[in-house]
């Protein structure tokens, strides 16, 4: 990938995934001295501490006030400079709709808006700190590109991405430390590229954020155990979706299954019916995902519940596989 | 007497008097419009944009420019004749000025119409977004203002406190934020509605220098801006200038009606409206002469 600093694999395992990218701010911010840091009283939190290192007079503080976040962000914007807001992404999404809406995106700004404690990773606080319906909103913001990285090492590669790229952004990652995915950075990370972590030509499961490394972890399985073929698409980008990866899929694998730490409305899951109800060739398909407001706990045993933990996909995997429909190559009586 | 000598306010009310004219001319273009906050905000448009604004028409972007926030966005029917006489816009767009497909409607957005720094229209956002565009000169070192107006009613928005918090935090008094405290909103008084006063000693108590002007008077609003400017020059307590005016200014049969935040001038109208601004004009020529240095 272009420009940006490397990571090494202690980097990975020693820092949590918001710490990666408190860290790729740092050396963004060293660089640039259009870029600027706006917090809202969770420079802690999201991990800015080697920004504040580096260069505290750029990170800006407006205290317990989202909106006032965003507001600020884009006249900053606007005046030339390239803030990174970071807060919690149910707060982001939610508490900061309208101005997320009309100054960022509607403004077109070059803002980056980085939303951690997404989905439910932020398992003990409860619902009012989940972040799933995030995507639903971000995803039908115009102008706003959303990505959900994998781990620390495409969390890097998404803030560089973001950084290098004009116009507003939205990424969104976990609280504390993500399940490694990729053992460097370089594995060709592009925005709106989906990028197969397993091969497989019996089924696809298409997944993002923490969900992938599940995913991955239950092909491995089943290759092992059931002799399938599991196809995991890392849908890193929800938005622009990548559109020929779905359509590739449903042509060589007739069966996806969705898995995303989000709700199964308006997500992922959502982005990908979308794709192929309009590509006019239908498989089988099912959307794993929460279904309503999730369990006080550990993230673990919330994914184990809500079934986006590996077991949960290997459960719907081998459901899906035993369905009985139509498997030809004929697509004339689907459509 | 005020800083502004008599010639000088005699020109700026002779400009902000046909720039209510035009702001009448549009509402019956477009069929309707958002006339009696337009109205009382008149003034401060005028003399922002006729004496104090460092800005280039030739070069809208410029990087150094002074910047304006109409955080009540809705006051486009008076924002839009202003851009347009300045040369930002071609004045025939006033004429398509919410007509289907028109690059000009009730809220302009920034990215279609030139000389607009923020795309407004919900209300409560332009405190914030003029405290990070102030923000911005501080940390490139740019010695440009940035001129904010909020409506009254508008502040029943919670964000827009944010943002006096973040002004005041940072001690930008580089960013001059004025109220229009035209008594209305669409539902009424606002103290009926919900209530903003002590106003002045809300502004006060978010650390702002508060000044209490009436904004429909040319000359009492130079002064205070003139006091907001020196102060700008240092990073302190920023300027609030409360400007006390009228819903519909510069039309007596209007002044201070809340019915008319929102309305169509027919023919009738239109006669009658002109005519009320040239005998408001000639009090104010008459004022001027008396007031000014």
């Amino acid at each position: 990938m272009a420009g940006g600093f490397v990571y090494t694999a202690v980097d990975q395992t020693a820092l949590s995934t918001a710490e990666i990218y408190g860290k790729a701010l740092a050396d963004i911010i060293m660089r640039d001295p259009k870029v600027v840091a706006i917090t809202a009283d969770l420079a802690k939190s999201t991990k800015l501490g080697d920004v504040l290192k580096v260069c505290p007079e750029r990170v800006i503080n407006v205290g317990i006030a989202e909106q006032d976040m965003f507001g600020v962000a884009a006249g900053m914007a606007r005046a030339g400079m390239i803030p990174f807001l970071s807060g919690f992404s149910a707060f982001t999404s939610m508490r900061a709709c309208d101005q997320l809406h009309t100054d960022i995106c509607y403004q077109n700004v070059n803002a980056k808006i980085i939303a951690t404690h997404s989905g439910t990773s932020f398992g003990q606080a409860g619902s009012t700190h989940h972040a799933i319906t995030d995507l639903a909103i971000t995803r039908a913001m115009p102008n706003l590109t959303v990505i959900v990285p994998a781990d620390g090492f495409e969390t890097a590669n998404a803030v560089n991405a973001a950084y290098e790229n004009f116009g507003p952004y939205y990424i969104r990652i976990n609280r504390g430390f993500d399940r490694v995915l990729y053992e460097n950075q370089d594995y060709g990370f592009e925005v709106g590229k989906a990028v197969e972590v397993h091969e497989g030509t019996d089924i696809t499961v298409i997944a993002c954020g923490s969900c992938v490394f599940q995913a991955r972890e239950a092909a491995k399985f089943l290759k092992n155990s059931d002799g399938l073929s599991v196809r995991v698409l890392n849908m890193h980008t929800i938005k622009p979706i990548d559109v020929e990866a779905i359509q590739k899929a449903i042509s060589d694998t007739r069966r996806i299954i969705t898995v995303e730490d989000h709700l199964v409305t308006g997500g992922l899951g959502s982005a990908v019916a979308e794709v192929m109800a309009q590509y006019g060739k239908g498989c089988a398909f099912k959307m794993l995902g929460h279904k309503g407001f999730a369990m006080i706990g550990l993230h673990e045993d919330i994914m184990s519940d809500a079934g986006i933990d590996a077991n949960g996909i290997i459960s719907a995997v081998r459901e899906m596989m035993q369905a009985d429909f139509e498997e030809d190559d004929n697509w004339d009586d689907e459509v | 007497m005020h800083n502004l000598t008599k010639a000088e306010w005699l020109a700026l009310e002779k400009k902000a008097y046909d720039l209510r004219k035009l702001c009448v001319q549009t509402t019956v273009w477009a069929g309707s419009g958002h006339f009696g906050g337009g109205m009382s905000v008149m003034d401060l448009l005028t003399v922002l944009y006729h004496k104090y604004l460092n800005i280039k028409v030739d070069e809208p972007k410029w990087d150094d420019r002074d910047r304006f926030i109409l955080s009540k966005g809705h006051a486009a029917i008076a924002y839009a004749p202003v851009l347009c006489d300045k040369g930002f816009n071609d004045m025939e767009m006033l004429k398509s000025f919410n007509l289907s497909g028109s690059k000009m409607g009730m809220h302009l957005d920034s990215n279609k119409v030139v000389g607009v720094d923020a795309s407004t229209g919900s209300l409560g956002h332009g405190p914030s977004i003029a405290a990070g565009t102030a923000l911005a000169a501080r940390l490139q070192n740019k010695d440009f203002l940035t001129y904010v107006v909020t409506g009254d009613g508008e502040l029943d928005e919670g964000s827009c406190w944010e943002g006096f918090m973040t002004i005041n935090h940072y001690q930008l008094s580089n960013c001059i934020v004025f109220i229009d405290r035209n008594h209305n909103m669409i539902d009424g008084n606002t103290e009926d509605v919900k209530k903003l006063e002590p106003l002045a000693d809300k502004m006060t108590a978010f650390g702002f220098n508060t000044i209490v002007v009436d904004g429909n008077n040319i000359g009492e609003l130079c002064d205070a801006i003139d006091v907001a400017i020196e102060r700008a020059k240092t990073p302190q307590a920023p300027t609030c200038i409360l400007m006390d005016t009228k819903k519909g200014a510069g039309i007596k049969s209007i002044e201070g009606d809340y019915t008319w935040h929102y309305g169509a001038i027919d023919d009738a109208l239109f006669e009658k409206f002109n005519k009320e601004l040239d005998e408001d004009y000639a009090a104010r020529v008459a004022r001027a002469e008396k007031e000014g240095k």
